[in-house]
């Protein structure tokens, strides 16, 4: 019965993001195509701090991996799109792998600092080989180099079916993922980690398998975004973007599987509602996180599940 | 407020159109590519002669550029004010609309798509640092949306960027800095140490001053890059070689204060010839505690801040519009002190893009007279001084789709500059590295 | 420059950094180790105490009597800032951890707008209350950065002293070590979470005024601060004040050498990536006499 509520509610969110497209007015047609691609990125992070209890402050540098490996392959070496994504998402992957070999020594606070500090050397290597990465002011890829089969993914129908598709990806695996018994596994930890380990758990390889997915789906954002919007740049990999992704999942609620793209939503149309208004929207936007936080501590869906919809994955 | 306050935007037009070519056609992924030619997404729009012509101005409000920003909009204003009074673009008002873009290339790349789609403008233009125009520049040109930058950055003349992307109001960086060689190596020294940031910006620096002072016979003795992410600067002076003739520096934002004072505090009296530039000190008070070390320095300058002996009338002229005075501050709050050297820029560029449309015979944003409105800007070749150019003589390169000018070498005398040297523009070119007019519109 | 003197300038540098870090970090030591909180907007406080100094020095026109009436005023109006958003804000949830990071971005943006509404994007500087320029044989340096050492050392003892010797430091660590039973015990929780939080926010305010006259007020200011404090509370081992200020030593101090023997750039990454390695195999942190949890 559960079952079968959660499982429409998240077909029905598909179905609903699906059927927007022939409705949504051409700017936000592509506003949606941009958050669903971020999106998959508060996903990925959402696996780690909302089903693993491993609040990560450096998740940007898993974002950029994605994002140069895809974008420098096909900027330099004219790499295929699809080749490139594949690059990106196994280089982020692969990356985080080795971050969490050395991250997850650590708990609590001090993985918050060494998540960070790692992405700040990333951030700052990026600068560095500047030769390579056009450093800060970052590198626009052509129009002709993303090109799949002739179909070019500057054509906005496709982008943002491409988009949900690799949404719908990651809600899939987020969601078959907290249903098997690693996923359970895996909120074991992040209730008592001691326990788990009593009860014959190796966790520190649950803790890194979820690094890794977070990392992979971090990753697959990345590649997707520097293919889809042709630009690629070391802001992405500065601490803002890592505070965003926190940002999205906190509010949407950590730990739901449709928290991620509601915090994300949320946040962008706050900004732009309110820069409507307003030249000063970022205190209308601060104001309004505030407000959030009085009334949903947990995040929206986090909050609406601990009230009313107890069923909620 | 300044926001020119806007209708609310026509969403129905497109979106109808939109929808009734998706329902026709059926949203089947594959057959997507041909779905964005279709013909319901052209719109045909009735042109009476009163209707506004439309720019989207993307401005940094917040983050990092505000302070260069703000002077950007005022700039703006004033040119879009000029404008309109004196009867418009071919006859039509300009109507602005400035969205904040908040010094970041990811917000850049969607405020440029709100214009084209929500505000449905005609043109964007603005926008200063280089991370945002290379964020935006894509989009603008998958959306043919003609995007005239005021950046001073090298991606536009480089060939990084696109048919639809032009500088056509401020010389790039790479010329600046080429001109300045001959004078610092005839009157300053051949010996340079340079210190600039350790990123893109900086690298042009490096890369096209090394380059032309070597043409001089001088030579870097030392490179200096500051990490970006540095607040303090007074470590780094100990690597200063003591044979050093010339110290070169530029850095920006807010930790160039700190810097120069730093250098003064380190060297105190017995310093280097010191040459730098005004980027460092853009929207600095030069009479800011600290700067008295800067007496008998030299700056770049794109274009002087104070008002010299021999003022154009044009700059008085520009000045009084923008609201200056004569020390470069506004006419307001003595304190209140502009970005001289970059934000002509947006005036500028405003009468080239009134030119452009008028000489394209432009209507309204179909891909037909897009076409001509490009076509007509690359076919320019440069303007003269006046009231719309108040900077002065301009050459224009419709291949890199960047003009070149006059630079300025001042002297700080008495906490304000002087100018001791003009460079010629041919001082500044350089082989083209680029032909946009051979790429597809 | 020889190596000697250079090292020596660098050790300088390095300590005048390290102390205002030491006053910054401390602040967010008492917040994060106390409330268990980790307050974000905890940098927009140095750079409110920043804003506040330079329209202090402006007033009143004259450097000294300017930086006089800032350290004494900034901090209270910071203080009372920060009572407000305490009461206001972070007791309603309880201090819920996820709630206040979010609220605290919040904080973030609307303190940083205001300050860009009514101070303005440029970086401005305020004189220095005494101006001497020391000089060495080697190089010159300002009096005033070691001024700054010194009242940066005074606070620092006076907030130990505050916080070991008096009433109310035993009541704010008996909250520390066990919030329920000192509740239990009588000890007004939410009045201590209050004082605190505001004399966290004050310490920062007081780091932004002191360095005001070194490198100006500018409204983005907030984040570098932000960043080391962390790092410093964290390596320091949490909750530790004294653990938090050694640690604001070593990495003031060792961020400044490090770039005498490498160059600059990549010695920001290696300081970084020690950072990072200290914490892995020093998970407790390098100084704290407890475990971090």
């Amino acid at each position: 019965m559960e079952r079968n509520r959660s499982l429409a509610l998240h077909g029905g969110a598909l179905l609903i993001l699906f059927l927007l497209q022939f409705v949504l007015p051409p700017y936000h047609y592509t506003n949606f195509t941009r958050i669903m691609v971020l999106a998959v990125y508060g996903i990925g992070y959402n696996i780690l701090i909302g089903y693993t209890g491993l609040l990560s402050l450096g998740h940007a540098m898993f974002l950029a991996s994605g994002m140069y490996a895809a974008g420098l392959a096909v900027h330099y070496i004219g790499v295929d799109p699809v080749s490139a994504f594949v690059l990106g998402s196994v280089a982020a992957l692969a990356f985080a792998t080795a971050v969490g070999l050395v991250a997850l020594r650590t708990t609590g606070v001090s993985f918050m600092i060494v998540t960070m500090m790692f992405s700040q050397a990333c951030y700052l290597l990026i600068l560095y080989f500047n030769e390579v990465t056009r450093g800060d002011e970052g590198i626009a890829i052509s129009e002709a180099a993303r090109q799949i089969a002739g179909f070019s993914l500057t054509n906005p129908i496709l982008r943002y079916n491409l988009a949900l598709a690799l949404f719908a990806g990651a809600l899939i695996l987020c969601y078959a993922l907290i249903r098997s018994r690693v996923g359970r596994v895996l909120i074991a930890i992040r209730e008592n980690e001691e326990r788990v380990k009593m009860l014959g758990y190796h966790t520190f390889r649950y803790k890194l398998l979820a690094l890794a997915l977070s990392g992979l789906l971090s990753g697959a954002a990345g590649a997707s975004y520097a293919l889809m919007f042709g630009y690629v740049g070391a802001t992405f990999a500065a601490i803002e973007y890592s505070i965003f992704a926190l940002l999205w999942v906190l509010l949407g609620g950590a730990g739901t599987v449709l928290g991620p793209i509601i915090g994300a939503l949320l946040m962008f149309y706050l900004v732009e509602w309110t820069s409507d208004v307003t030249e000063s929207y970022r205190i209308v936007v601060g104001a309004a996180l505030v407000l959030l936080t009085l009334f949903f501590p947990k995040g929206i869906l986090g909050t609406l599940r601990e009230k009313r919809l107890r069923w909620l994955p | 407020m300044t926001r020119s306050k806007t209708p609310k935007p026509d969403k129905r037009n497109g979106s109808i159109s939109r929808r009734a070519a998706l329902k026709g056609l059926g949203a089947v992924a594959g057959g997507t590519a041909a779905l964005g030619l279709a013909p319901g997404f052209v719109r045909y729009i009735q042109v009476s002669a009163a209707e506004p012509i439309k720019i989207g101005f993307q401005a940094h409000r917040t983050g990092i550029g505000a302070a260069y920003g703000r002077w950007y909009e005022r700039t703006t204003n004033a040119a879009v004010k000029l404008i309109n009074e004196a009867g418009g673009i071919a006859g039509r008002p300009i109507e602005l609309i400035t969205e904040d873009d908040g010094t970041d290339p990811k917000r850049g790349a969607e405020v440029v798509e709100k214009f084209a789609s929500q505000h449905q403008v005609d043109i964007t233009f603005g926008t200063l640092f280089s991370h945002v125009v290379m964020g935006s520049a894509p989009r603008a040109g998958e959306l043919k949306m003609p995007y005239y930058v005021v950046s001073e950055g090298h991606h536009v003349a480089s060939g990084a960027l696109n048919r639809y992307t032009f500088q056509p109001g401020i010389t790039d960086v790479k010329a600046q800095v080429s001109s300045m060689a001959p004078w610092v190596a005839k009157n300053l020294g051949k010996k340079v140490t340079m210190i600039f940031p350790d990123y893109a910006f900086g690298y042009d620096h490096r890369d096209y001053f090394s380059a032309a002072i070597e043409k001089q016979g001088g030579e870097v003795v030392k490179l200096l890059p500051i990490p970006a992410t540095e607040t303090s600067y007074t470590k780094y002076f100990p690597q200063i070689p003591s044979d050093t003739e010339v110290l070169y520096h530029v850095m920006v934002g807010p930790g160039v204060l700190t810097f120069v004072k730093e250098m003064g505090e380190f060297y105190g009296s017995n310093r280097p010839q010191i040459f730098g530039f005004i980027d460092s000190l853009e929207a600095v008070d030069m009479a800011s505690p600290g700067l008295e070390f800067l007496d008998g320095t030299y700056f770049w300058e794109a274009y002087p801040r104070y008002a010299q002996a021999n003022q154009s009338g044009a700059d008085k002229f520009y000045r009084a519009a923008v609201g200056v005075d004569a020390n470069g501050a506004s006419l307001e709050d003595a304190k209140d002190v502009s970005t001289y050297s970059h934000m002509f820029g947006c005036w500028e560029t405003l009468y080239i893009i009134k030119e452009a449309v008028e000489a394209s015979g432009y209507q309204s944003a179909t891909d037909a007279d897009k076409k001509k409105l490009i076509e007509a800007t690359e076919a320019m070749s440069g303007w003269k001084e006046g009231n719309e150019h108040p900077q002065g003589d301009k050459t224009f390169s419709g291949q890199l789709h960047q003009c070149f000018g006059h630079q300025f070498i001042s002297k700080v005398a008495g906490g304000k500059l002087e100018v001791v040297h003009r460079t010629e523009i041919a001082d500044g070119t350089y082989e083209p590295e680029t032909d946009y007019t051979k790429m597809a519109l | 420059m020889s190596l000697g003197p250079h090292l020596l300038l660098a050790l300088m540098e390095g300590t005048v950094a390290a102390f205002v870090l030491a006053l910054t970090a401390l602040g967010l030591a008492l917040v994060f180790g106390v409330m268990r909180i980790v307050n974000v907007a905890h940098g927009e406080f140095f750079m409110l105490g920043a804003v506040f100094a330079w329209t202090f020095a402006h007033l009143v026109g004259n450097p000294a009597l300017g930086f006089l009436v800032a350290i004494v005023a900034s901090p209270i109006l910071v203080g009372g800032a920060a009572l407000v958003i305490d009461r206001a804000i972070l007791r309603r949830f309880n201090y819920q951890p996820e709630a206040t990071i979010v609220a605290t971005i919040g904080l973030l943006y609307i303190i940083q707008q205001l300050a860009l509404e009514f101070y303005g994007p440029d970086a401005r500087s305020v004189e220095a209350p005494i101006n001497f320029r020391l000089q060495l044989p080697w190089f010159g340096y300002s009096g005033y950065k070691l001024v700054v050492a010194g009242i940066s050392a005074l606070l620092l003892l006076a907030t130990w002293y505050g916080i070991t010797r008096t009433k109310l430091g035993l009541v704010m660590r008996a909250t520390q070590f066990d919030s329920e039973t000192a509740q239990a015990f009588g000890i007004p929780v939410d009045r201590v979470y209050a004082a605190v939080f505001a004399l966290g926010a004050m310490l920062a305010a007081i780091a932004g005024v002191l360095i005001v006259p070194i490198k100006q007020a500018y409204y983005m200011m907030g984040l570098e601060p932000l960043l080391l404090s962390f790092i410093v509370v964290i390596i320091g081992g949490l909750g530790s004040l004294r653990g938090a200020i050694i640690a604001a030593f070593v990495i003031g101090i060792s961020d400044g050498v490090i770039s005498v023997f490498f160059s600059p750039n990549l010695s920001k990454i290696l300081a970084t990536l020690l950072v990072a390695l200290v914490l892995v195999f020093r998970p407790e942190g390098l100084f704290g006499g407890k475990a971090a949890r």
